[in-house]
Formats: structure tokens, C-alpha cells, sequence
């Protein structure tokens, strides 16, 4: 349960103003999806709560912390494209986060050590439905399977706080609309406040518990390069509307089983 | 009739068609030798088949009459064994500088633009400097390999981290990875296969920093006889010791591309190229 904080963030990059002035609150446990047309700053932004770039002006806290300066565990990150390691396969890809923290030294864990991680990864696997796939490659999965793994890695982490750029945005529909349920069950299930840049408004409504638009407010050639772009858009969803009765349905299972951290029902792959 | 750009030869043809410069470069030689020994059978320069033979099977299984030693291993293990140090050293900076350069940007700020006017400057024409600085023994010959193939291995090396995709990096940071974990668990295996590929194009470089350096200062290795031959034209010999030299290189090249087919089964896959 997380709650992020944005105050008056401005971004420019050398006098090219590409952000102002954005401010919000999201609760914790939100689901916000980030909209708005190409070149809206929006993947910045999300660059920004990552860490992976400074605002210029204003901040962002974390339960009332300021972010670190760069890249920490709190934030997991599943981009669009390249987020798992080619040279491992899926099991390995997952046990990564693990080994790292373990061990410091060299990142690799032998022996029983890791067996564990292994067994815990293998746990990890099993929640995004790509048990069977284990020992493959990345190169030798699907996009979509490609995209449940790079999920399961930033899970195995417990992140606090997970961002998504555009993560389904290359996927076809019929498997977008299996990770998006898998997707809602993870978000219900481990209290994640999640963060989704989306091209689709479909999709930045379905599973979004609010959808921020960013857009530029003045498109005139000549005020371009002093005016980014800002919220013009901030939209609650009702919980109660009918898309979201499956979360409900999600969280009675979750409240009868109340002892597995992740316990979802798989889509298939 | 489809255009000649759709038309594959079938397994046969392939094996007849691959064969065929060979085969074709071979009877040039044979023809080119007998009229040449059938004008003048003293003639050096293009020895039939039989004398080749004979000049390889004196240099090859026969002892020597003056030391006893059977030259060709003589020579081919002192030329492997500079190409080995030299190799292994460049190697071994190739991927010290060339991750550090292609990572770290404080050492890419201070080492990119010295490895690009190092890597300018003529391998050959430091050829005397290292006679002089490290003298005339194996030092020098391996420095003259370091110096010609290490700036090429930094740089390739460097660029091929640097077309590592920054979301890797970056998703490792959100994993937990300090530095020196980005580097061997992100950077290191991902750059074993590239490093295979950048020393298999070295290897033709390194073998002639190595003859170049066995032909000026050398008591043996292949160069040096080659070169020594070359007073009395002893075509019958150096002409089996090039083919030798050729296949000892193709045999290097082939065994490092089965190593990286069989040890990196992941790099055929991810499709190399990819920008």
C-alpha cells in the first residue's frame, strides 16, 4: 500500500520544455494509467518515477520520501521491449533479483543456495502461467510470454511500486486480453500501486482505477518549445462500474486464501 | 526459367561448386609447374607435387641433421605460443577497456577519444620501438600482437556494450544489481559470444603482426623459416609451411565458431544484427 505524491514536476531538456507543472496524489493501491497522444512526455514522466531521470523542477515522494537518485527495488519496471536477458532462460531470468540480493559479490548463488532461489523463482514462474516454459530462452517465447516473464522478474522483487511502458502495447488482442486479466489479479493480490503508460484507452480504462491524460495546451509553432505538455484529463473510475466487477470476484478468492501472497487463477499462455 | 536470384543449387551442385576453386586453383599449379619443370627440371619456383611432399616430409617427421629437432614442431610451437600470449593479453584488455569504456561513462569520457588515435597509429611502425624497449626475445614479437589487435578487441568490445538495449540496465538497477553486478551478470555474459566473433576477425590480423615480427628477429617459428628459406628459394618448403600456417588459422577459426554455437545457444537465437 503506497502512496505517491507528484509535486509541481517540471521537465525540460535544454530550454525545450517537455512536462510543467504536473501535480497529483494517488492513493495507495492505485492503478493509474497515463495517456496522451506521441511526444506528451508521458514515458518521461514515467522515466522520472523510475528514477532513470531527474525532474528539473519539483518532486516526487514515496510515503512522503523523496525518490532516490537513481534506479532502486521499490520501483519495478517492465518496459516494452528488452526487459528480460536474453543469455537467461526464464527460470534464471526470475531467480536474478533473487541471486543479486544474495549475493553481493559475484550476483550467482551455488549449491543449495540456489536451489532455493531456483524453487522460489519457480513459484514466481508459476503465478504469470509460464511454468512449463522454464528452461526456455526469451528468444524462444512468444511476446506475450515474453512480457508474463519480464512481469514475473519484477515481482520476484516486491516492488512497492510497478511501472509499465506501454507493456502490451506490441501484443496481439486475443493475448493482451489474457495478460490484462493476469495483470488486474497480480495488481489486486500483491497491493501494488501501478503506474501503465498505454497508447490504448481501452486498455488505460479497463484496468486503470484512474486514467491521467497529458496533452499540450498550446500548440501554436512558436510556443512549442516553452510549454510542455500537462495534465488535461484526471479521471477517477468507479469501482463499482460493471468492467471491474472481476476484481471483486478476484479479491473474494484472494480473501479466502488469504495465506498464499499470490494466488491467481492463469489465463493460459 | 525463374531469375537467376531464386535459383539454389541442390546439395550436390553445392559440394561440386564449393570444391571447384580448389580443384581449379590446384591444376592451374599443376599445369603451371610441369611446363616450368619440363623447360628446366631445376626450376625452383613451382616444384612438382612429389618435391613438395618430399620438402614437407624433411621438415615435418625427419630430424634435423644440425640440432636433431624436427623443425615444423619446432616452429609451429613457438609461433603458437607467441600468437597464444598475444591473443590472451589483448583479450584480456579488450574486455577490461572495452566494458569499462562501453559502460561507465567516466571512463568512456577519459579512455574514448586516447583508444581512437591509439588505434590510428601503424602497428609496424612501432615495430622497432618495441625491438628497443623490450628487446629481441618473445617480449617484443607478443607487444608487436598487443599493439596490433588489443585497440581493435577495446573498441569492438566497447561498442558492442554500448548496443546493449539501456532498458537491460536499467530493469538491472530496479532488480537490486550494484555496478559490479550489472557487469557480471548483465554485461559480461552477453559479451563472451561478441568477444568470440571480434577475435576470430582479429586472428588474420594477429598472424601477420606474428610473421612480420618472426621475419625481422627470430631464431625459429613459421615466419622466421619462411623467411629463412626464402635466401636458397626453397619453394618445397615454404609453400607446405604456408599451407600449414593457413590450416592451423582455419582450424582457430572453426574451433571458435563451434565454441560460441555450443557455448552461448542463446546468442544464435536473439537474433545477431538486431540494432
Amino acid at each position: 500500500m503506497t502512496a505517491v505524491s507528484i509535486r509541481n514536476v517540471w521537465k525540460d531538456y535544454d530550454g525545450q520544455v517537455v512536462l510543467e507543472n504536473i501535480s497529483f496524489d494517488v492513493a495507495p493501491h492505485s492503478f493509474v494509467s497515463l495517456v496522451g497522444p506521441s511526444g506528451c512526455g508521458k514515458s518521461t514522466f514515467l522515466r522520472m518515477l523510475l528514477s532513470q531521470e531527474a525532474p528539473s523542477r519539483g518532486e516526487i515522494r514515496v510515503e512522503g520520501e523523496p525518490l532516490a537518485s537513481e534506479p532502486m527495488p521499490d520501483r519495478g519496471m517492465v518496459f516494452q521491449k528488452y526487459s528480460v536477458y536474453p543469455h537467461l532462460t526464464a527460470l534464471e531470468n526470475v531467480a536474478l533479483g533473487l541471486e543479486l540480493e544474495r549475493s553481493p559479490l559475484l550476483g550467482r548463488l551455488f549449491g543449495a543456495r540456489r536451489r532455493a532461489v531456483l524453487e522460489e523463482a519457480a513459484a514466481g514462474l508459476e503465478a504469470v502461467g509460464l511454468a512449463p516454459a522454464r528452461d526456455k530462452y526469451p528468444s524462444q517465447l512468444s511476446g506475450g510470454m515474453q512480457q508474463r516473464l519480464a512481469i514475473a522478474q519484477a515481482l520476484i522483487k516486491k516492488p512497492r511500486i510497478l511501472l509499465l511502458d506501454e507493456p502490451f502495447g506490441a501484443l496481439d488482442p486475443g493475448i493482451r486480453a489474457d495478460i490484462h486479466d493476469l495483470m488486474l489479479d497480480l495488481w489486486w493480490n500483491t497491493k501494488m500501486t501501478v503506474f501503465m503508460v498505454s497508447h490504448d484507452l481501452r486498455e488505460a480504462f479497463y484496468l486503470g482505477t484512474r486514467v491521467i491524460a497529458f496533452d499540450r495546451t498550446r500548440t501554436r509553432p512558436e510556443e512549442q518549445a516553452a510549454y510542455g505538455a500537462t495534465i488535461t484529463f484526471d479521471i477517477p473510475l468507479d469501482p463499482a462500474d460493471p468492467i471491474k466487477a472481476r476484481i471483486r470476484a478476484a479479491e473474494d478468492a484472494a480473501a479466502k486464501d488469504l495465506d498464499l501472497p499470490v494466488s491467481i487463477q492463469t489465463n493460459g499462455i | 526459367m525463374p531469375r537467376f536470384v531464386n535459383r539454389r543449387p541442390g546439395r550436390a551442385a553445392r559440394v561440386i561448386l564449393a570444391a571447384l576453386p580448389f580443384a581449379l586453383a590446384i591444376g592451374a599449379y599443376a599445369i603451371g609447374s610441369h611446363i616450368r619443370l619440363s623447360e628446366n627440371p631445376n626450376d625452383k619456383l613451382l616444384p612438382s607435387f612429389t618435391a613438395l611432399a618430399d620438402g614437407f616430409t624433411r621438415f615435418a617427421i625427419e630430424p634435423d641433421r644440425r640440432t636433431g629437432d624436427i623443425l615444423l614442431w619446432v616452429d609451429t610451437l613457438a609461433s603458437l605460443s607467441r600468437l597464444a600470449a598475444g591473443i590472451a593479453l589483448s583479450t584480456l584488455l579488450g574486455l577490461v577497456v572495452g566494458i569499462g569504456v562501453g559502460l561507465l561513462p567516466y571512463v568512456r569520457a577519459s579512455m574514448a577519444g586516447f583508444l581512437a588515435v591509439l588505434s590510428m597509429i601503424p602497428p609496424l611502425s612501432v615495430l622497432p620501438i618495441l625491438f628497443i624497449v623490450f628487446g629481441l626475445g618473445e617480449l617484443s614479437k607478443v607487444m608487436l600482437i598487443v599493439f596490433g589487435v588489443a585497440p581493435f578487441l577495446m573498441r569492438d568490445i566497447a561498442l558492442r556494450v554500448g548496443e546493449l538495449p539501456a532498458e537491460q540496465i536499467v530493469k538491472a538497477q530496479t532488480l537490486g544489481a550494484s555496478t559490479w553486478q550489472i557487469i557480471t551478470r548483465v554485461v559480461l555474459p552477453q559479451v563472451w559470444p561478441r568477444l568470440i566473433d571480434a577475435v576470430r576477425l582479429s586472428l588474420g590480423a594477429a598472424w601477420l603482426f606474428l610473421i612480420a615480427a618472426e621475419a625481422i628477429a627470430s631464431e625459429s617459428g613459421l615466419g622466421y623459416r619462411i623467411f629463412l628459406l626464402r635466401r636458397y628459394l626453397a619453394m618445397d618448403v615454404i609453400l607446405p609451411y604456408v599451407a600449414w600456417i593457413t590450416l592451423l588459422a582455419f582450424t582457430f577459426d572453426w574451433a571458435l565458431r563451434h565454441l560460441q554455437a555450443r557455448a552461448f545457444p542463446w546468442f544464435a537465437g536473439e537474433g545477431r544484427g538486431r540494432s
